[in-house]
């Protein structure tokens, strides 16, 4: 592990330093339900809470084929590091609790919730976002058929699903099963239900499901065509 | 331009724009992320700190002590803002609790303080180590309960035709059925958010809203400056159902947090923060009675609703479709409404019709069932072409009738066994179910400036939004159609305050009214450039991006070259919508297959007929139903916040416990729609249809489950705990 000179820890220090702030992102201090039917003091006061100067570490990774190099606050997630750091404002904070997809990016080749990870866990990792895939101007297949098929509405929810889109598809190519994969041993074919299956991770509260699948029913056929041309799909 | 008559023919009429399936014109932008939403504006303002909010540990009682020394001096901390600090605040007109609460709390969750920190993770972090002591007094929180105390709310009084207790006593054939629905949250993917920045006393909020205007105006009533000193910008918005019709306390906190701190802050809810933060769907129990001749006729139809709201809210109303859907001589709804300490209950997509349905058209399709007829014909016999409350008030449309005819048709209806728990394949018990759709067609005024360019470039301006409905596409068809350019020649700018005041987006009412009001300022126009270009006889003809007048025929760019030509207009309507009523009509059909063993229930096919006026873009008009059809189908199936009963609060405030519908749960949907105008509504002669589609569509699915397993669920969602112990003997 390349030490990355800007803190003096051990590897075990990075690593507790690590834990301890993801333990925090995950269990925020307030917003406690407390019963109805007393004076209720907050938690009993344990005298001054120890002020803890924030950890802050060196991560370098590619995004979007750019090499980046950021110096953050260890708790701040890869989303937010996106967001906020590169001001890749592409990838969506809908829930910031892996529940919407709305963040999904690609990482080394995977989808990932984007806000369930921190950015110094990807130390020399490649990102793909939405950013990445194309721009209004020359368009990825998966976001002109999104166009085309109106697969979003307010759009908040629609790089997620795109990046999410291209994914899949490149998981059922790969021969990855889904729980709805009948069987293990054949290949899995880019069918409605699995389509559906493993989409089921974004959610869109406009509800454009109907119009999604039918995007990715169509870059599928396209990808498939490609193939038995033998051409390279986009 | 007033509209006051029905409209004649007109330049929309030619529809070499309007009305044909168009992709949206910010679709490249939404699919690329590189349409802004609000919390993203790094580009806007320099030097943004983060907001974070802490929300109330408790639902009803006042704040005895708060500490917030560590988080003052915790690393990053730029400021603290509590009731202490925010100074003297008004409540905006829009808001029934305060949207900063302290020391008196209103609900749980409701605001105590902002953090402003440097970063994100400094402020969330800071927020944690501010110690409330709260002083809790008992709230009410079940609507069960406070069901006998409730009473009539201001301004919704009964509505009688008849003597309805006389006749439904003498009805041969009658029933009396009680329905539930549960709270609901909107649930829209972007939370809540808001930059805001102060320059002197002028206040710039880039935020997520729906009503630019009512938020300029609630912001002004509640932070005491005037109205000309705020701007609220709001180009893309990341959904809405009515749950940012409002100004919440995103935008306040971050307003006061930048004032405190001295520079700009953004602030956005947190998911958990939202459910119980902002508005929901309030809770009903609705009470359906309907008395009939043997033969089907309706003589008497009643229809209560119980909900709540905090002190100095609203009921929902859910009885409103049941004065207008159906024909019968007597006639009673009414509405109570609880005082409830539960956050704030609101609009939300169909507020009023989307719960009444899911009660009326059960009870509608139970009362069928009492006549042994079938429930297309049931409803068909008792269709009304006048509103049924004032005889010889018509309907400027009603094509109910052709929505179910055409919908049993192309959904296969007559092969439904109305015998239910009859058809089965396999593990699956397979059934259909129908309801009808209905609402209304509200008209408000709505504003928009349009300028020409020396380049023949339409730029449209108006306060408009556009929450996922489509509005910049139809807005650009609009004026496209008008002044005879194509789509590509037009330019729309939605979401800023310093543009004419729109009619805004709630109540289906956005695309009839904005894009009315960029017509009527594009009619405007068309005279300057009319005047300009000296065409003084005939009505020039605007086609192909020229002006022919007189056989002369020139480039509209030209009445432009000496500098831009700019008009601006609104659409203000008559009475024709006192003399006529006006609504939108669907017929939803569902099929479903519920398991036989597990009670789990699959939609298998969803079909929507609308009558809803011209559509102006079908391929967006076909998303805003389709997309409701989910929403509906989620409010049948999963969605419903759960109330903590003693401590008075939604506990499953995120998107793991409230659970909306996803990809695996909604087949293909088909939604067609009825070729109709409607002359009396607007010079665009259409009508909304972006909550038409969630009316009646829950309905049609406990219909549908209904008829697959012969259980009757009556208390939303229609979840399989309910139907397990009653599914038919496994064969």
């Amino acid at each position: 592990m390349r030490n990355h000179g800007n803190a003096d820890v051990s590897r075990r220090g990075l690593l507790l330093g690590a834990a301890a702030s993801a333990a925090l992102t995950a269990t925020p201090r307030h917003g406690q339900a407390m019963p109805a039917d007393a004076d209720v003091p907050s938690a009993p006061h344990p005298g001054p809470v120890p002020i803890m100067n924030p950890v802050m570490n060196r991560v370098s990774l590619t995004v979007n084929g750019a090499a980046q190099t950021l110096e953050m606050d260890t708790r701040t997630t890869l989303l937010d590091a996106l967001r906020e750091h590169l001001r890749l404002t592409g990838t969506k904070k809908g829930c910031d609790h892996g529940q919407c997809g709305a963040c999904t990016v690609i990482v080394d080749g995977r989808r990932i919730n984007s806000c369930l990870t921190l950015a110094v866990m990807h130390e020399g990792g490649s990102v793909t976002t939405v950013e990445g895939l194309g721009t209004p101007a020359k368009l990825h297949p998966m976001q002109a058929a999104f166009v085309k098929h109106d697969g979003y509405q307010c759009g908040y929810c629609t790089p997620g699903q795109i990046c999410s889109a291209v994914a899949v598809l490149d998981e059922i190519k790969a021969g990855i099963p889904s729980h709805v994969t009948a069987s293990l041993t054949d290949a899995p074919q880019a069918t409605n239900a699995e389509m559906r299956e493993r989409m089921s991770g974004n959610v869109c509260r406009c509800g454009a499901y109907s119009n999604i699948l039918e995007a990715m029913t169509e870059v599928a056929g396209q990808k498939m065509a490609d193939q038995q041309n033998g051409r390279d799909p986009a | 331009m007033k509209f006051d008559t029905p409209a004649a023919a007109n330049p929309i009429d030619q529809l070499k724009v309007v009305g044909k399936a168009t992709d949206r014109i910010d679709g490249p932008l939404k699919t690329t992320g590189t349409a802004p939403y609000a919390y993203e504006r790094h580009d806007v303002v320099a030097n943004q700190a983060h907001g974070f909010i802490l929300g109330s540990a408790i639902a009803k009682g006042r704040i005895s002590r708060m500490d917030i020394a560590a988080a003052k001096v915790a690393p990053g901390v730029i400021a603290v803002v509590t009731a202490e600090n925010a100074g003297t605040l008004g409540k905006g007109k829009w808001n029934t609790a305060a949207l900063l609460g302290g020391p008196e709390i209103q609900h749980y969750h409701q605001a105590v303080a902002l953090v402003v920190a440097e970063t994100f993770e400094q402020a969330r972090d800071a927020a944690g180590l501010i110690k409330v002591d709260y002083q809790a007094e008992a709230g009410a929180y079940d609507l069960a309960a406070a069901r006998n105390g409730a009473t009539v709310a201001k301004g919704e009084p009964d509505s009688t035709v008849g003597d309805f207790n006389g006749a439904y006593t003498a009805a041969p054939v009658q029933l009396d059925a009680t329905y539930t629905t549960p709270d609901q949250g909107h649930a829209m993917m972007e939370p809540h958010a808001t930059i805001a920045a102060w320059n002197g006393d002028k206040l710039t909020l880039w935020t997520a809203n729906q009503m630019i205007n009512w938020g300029v105006k609630d912001v002004s009533q509640t932070l005491n400056i005037p109205e000309e000193n705020i701007r609220l910008i709001s180009p893309y918005i990341g959904g809405g159902f009515g749950g940012k019709l409002f100004v919440r306390s995103d935008a306040l906190m971050a307003a006061l947090g930048a004032k405190v701190a001295g520079r700009p802050v953004k602030v956005a809810l947190t998911r958990p923060l939202m459910f119980n933060n902002t508005t929901h769907r309030p809770a009903t129990i609705q009470r359906i009675r309907i008395g009939a001749t043997r033969e089907g006729r309706i003589t008497a139809i009643g229809h209560e609703s119980w909900s709540g709201d905090l002190p100095g809210g609203k009921p929902e109303t859910a009885v409103q479709q049941t004065r207008l859907l159906y024909a019968g001589a007597n006639r009673l709804t009414a509405m109570r409404l609880a005082v409830l300490d539960l956050p704030e209950g609101n609009a939300m997509r169909a507020p009023g019709e989307a719960p009444g349905l899911m009660a009326l058209e059960v009870a509608m399709d139970e009362m069928a069932e009492k006549l042994g007829m079938d429930p297309i014909q049931f409803r068909i016999l008792n269709d009304t072409q006048e509103d049924p409350e004032k005889p010889g008030r018509p309907y400027s449309q009603r094509q109910l009738t052709e929505c179910l005819r055409q919908g049993a048709e192309r959904f296969g209806w007559a092969k439904r066994d109305p015998k239910p728990a009859s058809v089965r394949e396999g593990r699956w018990l397979v059934g259909m179910g129908m309801a009808a759709g209905f609402r209304n067609n509200l008209v408000t005024k709505s504003a928009a400036r349009v300028r020409l360019d020396g380049q023949g470039m339409v730029t449209v301006e108006t306060d408009m939004t556009d929450i996922g409905t489509g509005t910049y596409t139809i807005i650009a068809q609009t004026a496209a159609e008008t002044m005879g350019v194509p789509l590509d020649k037009v330019a729309v700018r939605l979401g800023d305050s310093n543009f004419p005041v729109s009619c805004g987006s709630g109540g289906q009412w956005g695309a009839n009214n904005s894009t009315a009001g960029v017509y009527a300022a594009c009619m405007k126009l068309r005279q300057s450039v009319a005047r300009k270009l000296g065409f003084n006889a005939a009505e020039p003809h605007f086609a192909d991006g020229h002006v022919s007048s007189g056989g002369h025929t020139v480039p509209l760019a030209q009445a432009a070259k000496d500098g831009d030509l700019v008009a601006e207009d609104q659409i203000e309507y008559g009475d024709l919508d006192k003399k006529y009523q006006q609504s939108t009509f669907a017929g939803h059909f569902v099929e479903v297959a519920v398991d036989s063993a597990t009670g789990e229930i699959r939609l298998r096919r969803m079909l929507a007929v609308c009558a809803a006026g011209r559509i102006l873009n079908p391929k967006s008009a076909r998303s805003q139903v389709i997309g409701a059809m989910t929403m509906g189908a989620g409010a049948a199936l999963m969605e419903e916040l759960a109330v903590d009963k003693r401590r008075g609060f939604f506990v499953n405030h995120d998107l793991a416990g409230y659970e909306v519908p996803v990809h695996a749960d909604i087949p293909h949907q088909e939604v067609v729609f009825l070729d109709e105008v409607d002359p009396i509504s607007s010079p665009m002669k259409a009508k909304g249809v972006g909550e038409l589609g969630i009316c009646g569509v829950g309905a049609a699915v406990a219909n549908a489950v209904y008829n697959a397993t012969g259980v009757r669920v009556r208390d939303y969602p229609v979840t399989l705990d309910k139907v397990l112990d009653h599914l038919p003997e496994m064969t």
